[in-house]
């Protein structure tokens, strides 16, 4: 895949292995993360796309394998490592806590506290100025969140949805990585979380999306990662593929050789996903 | 899609009288007062400086073991174990001090090092092996009993020196007698209101609560913590086991039988939600008080004590029911 002269990967992985007692969830995977793209991760239910992201954001320890961040190989302990190296995820779950409000759960484990004695010795937080910055950068995103003390419990889907996407790129410093942040919205909010991508990606953060939404990947990848029982099967251009095509390596049916040309794995199959090999 | 929209828009900044209404503390809080107006109507003796301070100082022992409860069942957990651990821990401390001859001071220590001691081994075995906390507490309340009665070979500890029974001193305050010990509840109380709403391990206490996978992606170290909020909270079982023995001025290995459950019946009625993550030590205060209001009440009016449990029983079932409700609302 990478060539001498593309740039060093800003989240690189060979060979990542996790498993479930008898499930295989990642199955001696690859990942290249390169600078500044938006990076689709497409697979099946079930690929392996949710344990490869939490292998790469610390969320889970592999068995097996290495991860290089900008070059160097790095052992992420826990989710907090890979925070203090600039990652930051939106989770499959969202991982916001109901009961508390959305300020609270934008500043979840990175709390600030008050100047002084009062923040040193009494540990106590700064809660105008966490609600005020958390304004701010919901804001800066143009989510318009209207009220930041509310509880998330009472917000719709789609809006629990825009806090996890808002926290982190609120934090990122090197990564965003998003499971499937635009499964629980509208058309329109769907629009508004692309266009977010966008503006992350502007700023010069890469981006790793999961989706299956097709037209979603098709739109804002610059390149998509197919992932297959476990491993990435292919990582090709949207450019230079239809969707019925990525769609067919997804499934099998078409296999991506060496030099980037599809081979029918399963003529079948093929025809029935509608393709011609190339 | 200019800067001018407002996405995911539907949500107002509720008034402040509408979020008072709908504060959880409130239903305990019109509870507790309507108790109060209750009683002062029907009996003479209930609306005095006097009977205050006795409500306090019969409340205060189990309202301690509620705030450790209380931080428990944030992280929805639950501790039955508090009652026996606080009684090992205070017929340690008596017979250490009366017929050890320890220094009354280092058997107090080393009371509440056991008592923490307690809390420590019941987080750490709900966490690491993992089991549920139910479980682990039911099995520690056995131990605790058991060592209780084997190490005080079922002796009542008299004559007990000083420091043991400071606190169950008094001071005046106008009329009334306030004690010692019911200051350092409510300063107990006072402290984990702010360390819950006010601190960051609050937050994270409350986050453990909701979701311990949500807080565990977020940074908090949920297993620290967890056997944090454990420890902490057998440290308070043995504040309590000094608050026990310096009310009672003896160690009595029978003390606290029925502790852990009023504790958790105080927790449930201030409104904490036995699911985690949600309720207040200032509910837990006010469910307390609700607890002493009505067993003194009742009392002061000649009604039976089965009817004051009976009573109790029914504010419980009243008050899980009204979280039920809210929760299920909320969702
Ligand atoms: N904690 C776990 N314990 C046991 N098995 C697991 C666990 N997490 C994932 N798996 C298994 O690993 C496999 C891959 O799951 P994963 O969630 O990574 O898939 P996915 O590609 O994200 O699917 P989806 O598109 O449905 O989100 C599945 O077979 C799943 O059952
Ligand atoms: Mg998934």
């Amino acid at each position: 895949m990478t060539t001498a002269d593309s740039p060093t990967p800003v989240l690189q992985a060979r060979g990542l292995v996790k498993r479930y007692g008898q499930v295989t969830a990642i199955d001696g995977a690859d990942f290249d993360l390169l600078p500044g793209e938006v990076l689709a991760v497409i697979g099946d239910n079930g690929a392996g796309k949710t344990s490869l992201i939490k292998a790469l954001t610390g969320a889970i320890v592999p068995d097996a394998g290495e991860i290089r961040l900008n070059g160097e190989p790095i052992r992420f302990t826990g989710p907090q490592s890979a925070r203090a190296h600039g990652i930051e995820t939106v989770h499959q779950d969202l991982a916001v806590a109901a009961s508390m409000d959305i300020a609270s759960n934008m500043f979840l484990g990175r709390e600030l506290r008050r100047p002084g004695v009062l923040g040193s010795v009494f540990r106590m937080l700064d809660k105008k100025r966490m609600r005020q910055e958390a304004a701010e950068h919901m804001a800066d995103l143009k989510i318009g969140l209207r009220s930041l003390t509310q509880a998330v419990e009472t917000l719709s889907g789609g809006q629990r949805q825009a806090v996890a996407v808002a926290r982190s790129v609120a934090w990122a410093r090197s990564v965003v990585v998003m499971d499937e942040p635009t499964a629980a919205l509208g058309v329109k909010e769907s629009g508004q979380v692309l266009d977010l991508i966008r503006r992350v990606r502007d700023r010069g953060l890469p981006v790793v999306l999961i989706s299956h939404n097709m037209p979603h990947v098709f739109e804002i990848a610059d390149r998509i990662h197919v992932h297959r029982l476990g491993r990435r099967a292919a990582v090709i251009k949207p450019s230079e593929y239809s969707m019925a095509e990525v769609v067919a390596i997804m499934t099998g049916a078409l296999t991506v050789d060496g030099s980037g040309g599809t081979v029918v794995a399963d003529s079948e199959a093929a025809k029935a996903a509608g393709v011609q090999a190339t | 899609m200019t800067a001018t929209t407002t996405p995911y828009a539907g949500l107002t900044t509720p008034s402040t009288a509408r979020r008072l209404l709908t504060a959880p503390t409130t239903g305990p809080l019109a509870a507790l007062l309507i108790a109060c107006v209750f009683f002062s109507f029907s009996t003479d003796q209930f609306l005095t400086g006097g009977n205050f301070s006795l409500i306090v100082q019969q409340v205060m022992v189990v309202g301690t073991l509620a705030i450790g409860q209380t931080l428990i069942i944030l992280t929805a957990g639950i501790d039955l174990s508090c009652g026996a651990v606080m009684a090992f821990g205070s017929i340690m401390m008596a017979r250490m001090a009366a017929e050890g001859s320890l220094p009354p001071l280092l058997a107090i220590g080393l009371g509440l090092l056991v008592c923490a001691g307690f809390g420590l081994l019941n987080g750490v075995l709900t966490e690491k092996i993992p089991l549920p906390p139910f479980i682990v507490t039911l099995g520690m309340l056995n131990v605790a009993f058991a060592l209780t009665h084997i190490y005080s070979k079922e002796q009542t500890v008299t004559e007990l020196p000083g420091p043991l029974t400071a606190l169950g001193g008094t001071f005046p305050l106008g009329h009334t007698d306030i004690t010692y010990g019911s200051l350092v509840t409510i300063a107990l109380f006072l402290l984990f209101a702010y360390a819950l709403s006010g601190t960051g391990w609050g937050r994270h206490v409350y986050a453990l609560g909701n979701s311990v996978e949500a807080a565990r992606l977020n940074g908090v170290r949920t297993s620290r913590l967890t056997i944090g909020v454990y420890t902490v909270a057998g440290l308070l079982y043995g504040v309590a086991a000094l608050l026990l023995v310096s009310r009672t001025g003896v160690g009595d290995p029978q003390a606290g039988q029925t502790d852990n459950l009023d504790s958790i019946t105080a927790v449930v009625i201030g409104g904490t939600s036995l699911f985690g993550g949600r309720g207040s030590v200032l509910g837990t205060f006010i469910g307390v008080l609700i607890v002493g209001v009505f067993r003194n009440g009742l009392q002061l009016m000649g009604v039976a004590s089965i009817y004051q449990t009976l009573i109790t029983g029914v504010l419980v079932i009243l008050a899980v029911t009204v979280d039920q409700i809210s929760r299920k609302k909320a969702r």
